[in-house]
């Protein structure tokens, strides 16, 4: 017997990620937020989500890609971690999908460091991958991350 | 009754003024009892003091007692609920061992034969019947009743329980007699009657003779309670106000509406706001109820997390009293204002740091007898803890009048352990030697005892009262006593701050730390900024006022150039400094949140707000900002010597060096321009990368050189538990040079004496006199990590 899991799917450039479903807390569209100096860069500022204070990361950097072109706006996917509430900027949020665990595979080692350090794992959809995020690792801005990209640069 | 009366308030004098909140001796009570009629207003002022203990204690009973009804009925269903009947037991007990506490001897007694009972049905040695169950709960309504008593007129009345007693006896001795359970039912009715002849009306079935009984009872004790109250229906219904009007909350939900109201207050601000650019009437009058009720319940609901700190303080008797005795000394404990209120988490917070001032004062402050008979003072030695209000903030003085600080010894030690130098000790006043105490590492007393003296605590003292934004300061009289003075804010979560204007981000700076505001125009705004070398100052009435940028610490850009200098002057530690920001706001109750995990490494601020427009706002951690300025170095005292030199001016041509200490007497140096910062790390925080010791710093893995390994060959940072470092930063990288001990930071004109063959240092210099060597950090670092300058960041996220 398979098992289905729900994924809250969402778009970053080209690449097509999932979190699953009962972390994600809510998502909604940009909404200004306060900048914090001195911070990582990967921190975007800070978000006032109904009186709670949330910390924004731009998932974009966490994965080392590119900027998000001028003028257009991310989106906020807010998911509920061990370090408490964040959210994570994306390009384009998607549909909630419900994948079989039949098409579940871990992340082949070709795949950019930095990327496979945070993705912990690839479901086979008929027409694309999807790339399901580790939160927890995601929003963990420790050691995990600097050895990680020290890695990706030596 | 003359003679008691007498004796009463003998012992009340004797008694009071030691410890007027302390329990009086049984005895008291209990001959305030034995003659109610003359001595109930005498005792009742006797007991006045321990009006809180005794309120405690109904309020408890009467929760337990009602539990007790339920147990017991529950009990007779289930006879062999064994749980039940331990609760029942520990209640009772617990009752009993409090009456004989506060010296109720009546009710202790009842409550006495009452558990003896119980504990032989908690043995299986009797097995409950209703005449037990039946007289079990008349014990009940006789401790209830007597309770009543005790909160009306503070004794228990002078009903009589004889009887009662003697039902739960015999209950008690014709029981145990019986040796075949079995047969308990049977014969224990006859028992019963047979015992509880006088009192109840002999009757052939189990229930009624009890329940004749305890009706009995009631009748015999109304009366007389008649006789002594007047009205006694009317009393009862007053008696039990107290328990009525007290209810016990979990802290959680006081906490959670600590956090709606913080809510509120947001929402609040959000529509004064508003109110402010609409010109409706109805609006704004609505909005004024609105920000008078919110004011009311923000108040109302802080009030409820409020306690006295007498809750601290009710331990200290104990432990001064202990000290005492194993130090042979004779100490006398006072206590004033222990009703004083303040939040629940700061009586949490200082709870540690009060009791190691006052295991300190007793231990190191007060003499033993044989020294302060020689020094002229009584043999009994004082300790006095203090407590009031004052400007929103609750002062907490530690006061004794035992030997004071000696400066000289401090000194002596200051300059033995390198906290100051020779030049500076020659500078500093006594109150000054008196606050070195607070330096780390720092002990005076001359042998380590087992309470105190190991050269830790008064500075995590310090660190702990100011991590709760409080202040400490200690103020002594060399020979004559000791104050110290510990000022603390009433809440943490809600407070009043100032907002700021930066780079086009709004700032919030805790009013706390907020002395002044000073304004530049024009002329004066190029004029009145003068700089040494570089570092720009203010004339503040005539001192000098170091300055720092709040754009340039936080490296963000300027958003407007205009010709005002807006300087906030700030108080960080002992130290004050000008903040200079492109514009200044208003002042603003804010609600503090604390910063996310992924911003925590961040020193320059200490949490988040929301502001009245909806808008996120980061709070300004002053003491932070200053540290990463370097306003305040280590060492503060120094840099306020320090500073005072610069002010002779003239420095310009100087060189700015930091000295620090390797080995025995090693001193070294090296520009300050090299050093990005000055970092404490512990020993614990250090990991192993390979060989190389590493440390996580600001979310980068720092590698550590022990500096006395490389030029002396030895590690002498092995056996430390925490690591001075000096952090070298260069293109993005960045290591740490472990120091033995940071020692200074001088302006001064040097010249190389003599180039160095010594490994790592770059040569000799005369720095305050003293032969230094010059740091060749390059060197150092080159050797360590070769490729530490090639022209690559490491990290590029």
């Amino acid at each position: 017997m398979t098992e289905n899991t729900q994924f809250c799917t969402f778009y970053l450039g080209d690449l097509f990620f999932g979190v699953k479903v009962e972390n994600v807390q809510e998502v909604f569209r940009y909404q200004e937020m306060t900048r914090v100096p001195l911070a990582p860069s990967v921190v975007r500022g800070l978000i006032n989500l109904r009186g709670q204070i949330i910390t924004a990361i731009d998932l974009r950097a966490r994965l080392c890609l590119e900027k998000l072109p001028e003028g257009q706006m991310p989106m906020n996917v807010v998911v509920r971690t061990k370090e408490g509430v964040v959210s994570l900027l994306v390009d384009e949020i998607a549909d909630v999908l419900e994948v079989s665990e039949d098409n579940f595979e871990r992340p082949p080692d070709t795949i950019d460091k930095v990327t496979r350090e945070l993705v912990y794992g690839v479901y086979k959809l008929e027409n694309k991958l999807l790339l399901i995020l580790d939160t927890e690792k995601t929003v963990n801005m420790g050691v995990d991350s600097t050895t990680s990209s020290m890695v990706a640069e030596v | 009754m003359d003679k008691n009366s007498s004796q009463d308030s003998d012992l009340k004098k004797d008694v009071e003024p030691v410890a007027p909140d302390m329990t009086p001796d049984p005895i008291t009570t209990d001959q305030a009892e034995a003659d109610t009629e003359v001595a109930s207003v005498d005792s009742a002022e006797d007991i006045s003091g321990m009006d809180s203990i005794i309120n405690e204690f109904i309020v408890e009973s009467y929760e337990n007692l009602d539990q007790l009804d339920q147990d017991l009925v529950g009990l007779e269903q289930n006879p062999g609920e064994v749980s039940i009947l331990s609760s029942i037991f520990r209640t009772i007990h617990t009752i009993k061992g409090t009456c004989g506490f506060i010296g109720f001897s009546k009710l202790e007694s009842v409550a006495h034969v009452g558990e003896n009972l119980l504990s032989k049905l908690r043995d299986g040695e009797l097995v409950l019947n209703p005449p037990i169950t039946s007289a079990l709960l008349a014990m009940v309504d006789a401790i209830r009743q007597m309770l009543s008593c005790v909160e009306e007129s503070q004794n228990e009345g002078d009903v009589d329980y004889s009887e009662l007693i003697e039902t739960l006896t015999t209950l008690l001795k014709g029981e145990s007699s019986e040796t075949a359970p079995v047969a308990v039912e049977s014969s224990s009715s006859t028992e019963t009657v047979e015992a509880s002849g006088e009192v109840t009306p002999a009757d052939q079935s189990e229930e009624p003779p009890v329940q004749v009984l305890v009706p009995e009872a009631k009748q015999e004790e109304s009366p007389a309670k008649l006789a002594e109250s007047g009205g006694g229906v009317e009393k009862k219904q007053e008696n039990r106000s107290m328990a009525d009007t007290n209810i016990r909350v979990d802290v959680k939900l006081l906490d959670q509406l600590m956090n709606l109201v913080g809510e509120l207050v947001l929402a609040r601000n959000q529509i004064l706001q508003f109110g402010d650019q609409n010109q409706d009437a109805v609006f704004s009058a609505t909005t004024q109820h609105l920000n008078l009720v919110t004011t009311e319940l923000q108040e109302g609901v802080m009030k409820t997390r409020m306690q006295p700190i007498g809750n601290v303080w009710s331990k200290f008797p104990r432990v001064v009293r202990d000290l005492a005795a194993s130090c042979g000394k004779k100490i006398r404990l006072e206590m004033e204002g222990k009703e004083t209120e303040l939040d629940k988490t700061l009586i949490e917070a200082i709870k540690d740091p009060l009791t190691h001032i006052v295991r300190n004062s007793a231990d190191h402050g007060i003499e033993t007898p044989a020294e302060r008979i020689a020094a002229g003072k009584p043999e009994e030695g004082m300790l006095k803890l203090r407590a009031f209000h004052e400007g929103g903030q609750v002062n907490i003085e530690i006061i004794d009048d035992g030997g004071g600080i000696d400066p000289e010894k401090i000194k002596q030690k200051a300059l033995e352990k390198n906290v100051i130098t020779q030049e500076q000790a020659a500078r500093m006043s006594d109150r000054e030697f008196a606050n070195l105490i607070f330096a780390a590492g720092f002990s005076t007393a001359a042998k380590v005892t087992n309470v105190s003296g190991r050269g830790v605590g008064m500075d995590v003292v310090k660190t702990n009262i100011e991590k709760i934004g409080g202040t400490v300061d200690v103020q002594s009289k060399f020979k004559e006593g000791t104050t110290l003075k510990i000022k603390i804010p009433l809440t943490l979560a809600i407070i009043p701050a100032l907002t700021v204007m930066t780079g086009g981000d709004r700032y919030a700076i805790p009013q706390v730390n907020l002395l002044e505001l000073v304004l530049l125009e024009g002329e004066q705004a190029v004029k009145s900024v003068e700089f040494i070398q570089g570092a720009p100052v203010y004339r503040l009435r005539g001192h000098l006022l170091p300055l720092i940028y709040l754009n340039e610490e936080l490296k963000v850009k300027k958003q407007e150039e205009n010709d005002k200098v807006n300087i906030v002057v700030l108080q960080a530690d002992e130290r004050q400094f000008g903040l200079v920001v492109e514009g200044v706001r208003d002042t603003e109750e804010i609600v503090v949140k604390p910063l996310s995990h992924q911003l925590k490494g961040i020193s320059a601020f200490s949490g988040s707000t929301i502001m009245g427009d909806g808008k996120v706002a980061l709070i300004l951690d002053v003491m932070g900002l200053a540290q990463s300025a370097r306003v305040v170095t280590q060492n503060r005292e120094r840099s306020r010597l320090e500073s005072s030199d610069k002010g002779d001016g003239k420095t310009t041509d100087k060189q700015t060096l930091l000295i620090f200490g390797l080995g025995e007497n090693g001193r070294m140096a090296i520009p300050l321009s090299m050093v990005a910062r000055l970092e404490e790390f512990n020993r614990a925080d250090i990991e192993k990368s390979g060989e190389q010791e590493v440390v996580q710093y600001r979310g980068e893995i720092m590698p550590l050189i022990c500096l006395s390994e490389i030029i002396l060959g030895v590690k002498t940072s092995a056996q430390r538990e925490t690591l001075q470092a000096i952090v070298y930063t260069q293109n993005g990288r960045s290591v740490a040079l472990v120091a033995d001990k940071i020692l200074d930071i001088v302006d001064e004109n040097i010249t190389v004496k003599r180039g160095s063959s010594r490994k790592g240092t770059l040569g000799t210099v005369v720095v305050q006199g003293k032969v230094t060597d010059l740091l060749d950090a390059e060197a150092i670092v080159r050797e360590k990590d070769p490729t530490f300058y090639d022209n690559k960041p490491l990290v590029t996220v």
